[in-house]
């Protein structure tokens, strides 16, 4: 009954999906306001229906309904209730219905938020959000429906994929959707302007909250999903290259750029046509995504599903949302008409050299991900291009943007001084060079390069300080007034400081692991001890355990350092015979920002087991630098400028919703 | 500068970047490409030693040695015919007997498949689609569905 009231309401929304996507358009074009406000009440109501349909899912995995294909699929009714919540996206079907979740979510926002849109505009982005939605809407009902009865209901499910049970898990996907769906919006936006052939600075003042909104979210979903793998996976790396882990930093990317050049068009009205593109560039990115990991021409954890017609309707999709919105910006883009005038070098200047480099690198990626497939289709050769390939490409692209970058926001608009801003980045480059100095005397021979991007990642570090001491004249005034203006400054001038100096930190966590991460592998038997980095790790034996669904084999280490006993580490290695699987949980042991990881391998007939130890110096700065930059880009977020509405300041209070 | 000027500086200074971008792909393609074989692709193909390469197939039943110091021995079948691999490390979770498996590595002069990464497979059902198409080529494979 639950299953069929969640079916009967996603058909409901994709009614109301196909109604929403002609009658407010039509209605623009008319000028008709009764047709164009049907969108708002409709986006609101599609959304009511989408999150019933959702709940009703969820409420079948909760109260284990085996009856229900998908939950007997993917769950067991001994796994703990956050685990039984959480494989409702953890299978294909559950996550296309998050996905439809979040897209109405955000449609809804924008109908109950964008009462001061242009009324053509807000129904032309509603009508454009709509024909997204049908279309996943469809993909949903049609290949991938969630709700289907298994005739003979089983007594119990086959339980979620055990790499999958983990509280990351909980986070990493509705973080990465909420990026992808959040272009939607952007999307959405640029397609509306380019069906009005009409583009002005308010409209970029729309567009940025929604780009920075996704980005914060893509940021951490990508950062969380880089832990879990860290941790989940037992092989210690953080960064695969993986064409899936591909997937979702090409929007990135992509996002980034979109972030910076609608700054551009929002202060200075120019790089109209270039934001449009990058809009729809990072949407059709994340569409790619969604293809790439859901079509199953890629086999990763990832790949839940290898059904061709999904692959093939999806494909669909992509080739009418993609080459459709390329086709409109072809024949409408050039009426957009021409913005302000700028030199090279200016803060205009220093943001296209941040879009040029980001997009290029994101091509590199594009082809590094697709050439495979592509060859494969053509000649039939099997190849991989494997992490060589991006460092190779990437790391060399990255290295002028990541010098440019305190540039950026010290450069004066329309016209700056790059001599000047160079003068005032004289501290953060005296820091990076005796960052290389130290780095190159402690380290010794064999790390110049190293000692190169630790003086980089301290450069942009100190140099996104730098922007903020100079706007509050520190040092130069009196504490006290260098304090009044810090206060004054636009939080978005904050946000831009921390998120630049997050890429610093997580420049310099990734340059320490790689450099001086230490590895050990062993087949250790009890009592046998391996030193690492300073520790000594003593094997004590193993147990055996019973865990809720599955059984566990858990290895005790003590780590010592010095003769003293710093901490017990307990890394196990659970089968799940419900699935004839394992899963390797490594131990972690932080000190700082520094972790030890062991992990287990196979036990042997002699008593020994093969044990992987790791130390990674400074890991952690990885993702926390991923952190700063999301809490930078949140900062930002909440400027009062960017909050739509601003021409009105005297009922600015009222206005300020935390959900924009 | 006129506008016309600086649109033209602007589309140079973005074609340099690309050009640059794709001298990089370019080199980077030529050196870090690694294609796909089967045991059978090995002979055929004539792979000299010393190329690095993907084999994968079967890891053959009855063939997996364990030695001293984590190093294994066991043979990749296609269901035509076999490599010899020999790995030191960790394997993967799901690594056993009968199951697919990818190594990455060279051959040595004696024929024998040196790797330095076995890739792991994260589900039981889940068989790498390399090894499948490879297994299919050579009449071996039954859908279990």
């Amino acid at each position: 009954m639950i299953a069929e009231l969640g079916h009967y309401a996603l058909i409901l929304a994709l009614g109301l999906a196909l109604i929403q996507s002609c009658i407010p358009i039509l209605g623009a074009r008319t000028q008709d306001p009764a047709l164009m406000s049907v969108a708002g009440p409709s986006a609101l109501a599609q959304f009511g229906f989408v999150a019933v349909a959702f709940a009703a899912l969820t409420t079948c995995y909760v109260i284990s309904d085996f009856t229900v294909a998908n939950v007997f699929e993917n769950s067991h009714s001994a796994m703990p209730l956050l685990y039984k919540i959480t494989s409702v996206w953890g299978n294909h079907e559950g996550s296309m219905l998050l996905w439809v979740l979040i897209l109405s979510l955000f449609g809804a926002l924008v109908a109950r938020f964008g009462s001061n849109l242009p009324m053509t505009l807000r129904a032309n982005v509603l009508a454009v959000q709509s024909w997204i939605a049908t279309a996943f809407y469809l993909f949903i009902l049609i290949t991938s429906n969630p709700f289907l009865r298994l005739p003979q209901a089983p007594a119990e499910g086959r339980d979620l994929n055990p790499i999958l049970q983990d509280i990351g898990l909980a986070i990493h996907p509705p973080f990465l959707y909420l990026g992808y769906v959040g272009f939607s919006i952007t999307f959405s936006f640029a397609i509306a302007a380019l069906l009005e052939g009409r583009i002005d600075a308010a409209w970029a003042r729309w567009v940025r909250p929604w780009t920075l909104a996704a980005w914060v979210f893509l940021t951490l979903g990508i950062a969380m999903g880089s832990y879990w793998a860290y941790y989940e996976l037992g092989w210690g790396g953080w960064w695969f290259w993986d064409p899936v882990e591909n997937a979702s930093f090409m929007p990135w990317l992509a996002g980034t750029a979109l972030l910076h050049s609608a700054v551009v068009m929002e202060k200075r009205n120019a790089l109209k046509v270039w934001t449009i593109l990058l809009a729809i560039l990072a949407f059709s990115l994340s569409l790619m995504g969604t293809f790439l990991v859901r079509s199953g021409v890629l086999t990763s954890v990832h790949a839940f599903a290898n059904d061709p017609t999904r692959g093939v309707f999806i494909l669909v999709i992509l080739a009418t949302f993609i080459g459709g919105a390329l086709a409109l910006y072809a024949w409408r883009a050039p009426m957009l008409k021409q913005g302000g005038l700028f030199a090279p070098i200016s803060r205009e200047g220093a943001l296209i050299f941040n879009n040029l480099f980001l997009t290029t690198a994101c091509a590199t990626i594009f082809i590094g991900t697709l050439y495979p497939l592509a060859l494969e289709t053509l000649t039939g050769t099997k190849i991989s291009v494997g992490a060589p390939f991006f460092n190779m490409t990437f790391v060399p692209l990255f290295i002028p943007l990541l010098v440019v970058v305190p540039f950026g926001p010290m450069l004066a608009w329309k016209r700056g001084d790059l001599l000047g801003v160079a003068q005032r980045l004289l501290g953060a480059l005296a820091v990076a060079v005796i960052a290389i100095a130290v780095t190159f005397t402690i380290a010794g021979q064999g790390s110049l390069f190293a000692a190169f991007a630790i003086g980089l990642a301290f450069y942009v570090m100190v140099g996104a300080l730098t922007d903020l001491a100079e706007r509050t004249n520190l040092f130069r005034e009196p504490a006290t007034s260098s304090f009044t203006r810090a206060r004054g400054l636009p939080r978005s001038v904050w946000g831009t400081a921390l998120a630049h100096f997050g890429l610093g930190v997580a420049l310099l966590g990734v340059v320490c692991e790689t450099k001086w991460g230490e590895e050990r592998i062993a087949a250790m038997k009890p009592g046998q001890t391996v030193s690492i980095s300073g520790y000594d790790i003593t094997f004590d034996g193993i147990v055996r355990l019973d865990g809720p669904n599955y059984q566990e084999l858990r290895g005790k280490f003590t780590v010592r350092s010095g003769g003293v006993v710093f901490e017990i580490m307990e890394p196990s290695k659970r089968s799940f015979p419900s699935r004839e699987t394992s899963t390797t949980e490594a131990a972690l042991m932080t000190r700082k920002l520094s972790q030890v990881y062991i992990s287990l391998g196979d036990p042997s007939s002699d008593g020994s087991i093969a044990v992987r130890i790791y130390h990674k110096p400074l890991v952690l700065l990885i993702w926390l630098g991923a952190v700063v930059m999301a809490l930078g880009g949140a900062l930002s977020f909440s400027d009062r400028r960017l909050r739509v509405g601003a021409p009105k300041p005297a009922s600015a209070k009222t206005a300020l919703q935390p959900a924009e | 500068m006129t506008r016309k000027q600086r649109r033209f500086a602007l589309i140079g200074t973005g074609l340099a970047v690309l050009a640059l971008a794709a001298a990089l792909v370019l080199s980077a393609l030529k050196e870090s490409i690694v294609f796909f074989n089967s045991p059978t692709d090995l002979v055929e193909k004539h792979i000299a030693p010393g190329t690095r390469i993907r084999l994968g197939g079967l890891v053959k039943p009855g063939s997996l040695m364990r030695g001293d110091n984590l190093l294994i021995r066991f043979e990749v079948t296609d269901g035509n015919r076999e490599t010899p691999v020999v790995y030191q490390g960790i394997v993967p979770d799901l690594f056993r007997e009968g199951q697919g498996v990818i190594a990455e590595g060279a051959l040595d002069p004696q024929g024998t498949f040196r790797a330095d990464t076995i890739l792991a497979k994260h589900d039981e059902k889940y068989m790498p689609r390399e090894v499948a198409d490879a297994l299919k080529k050579q009449g071996h494979w039954k859908d279990r569905q």
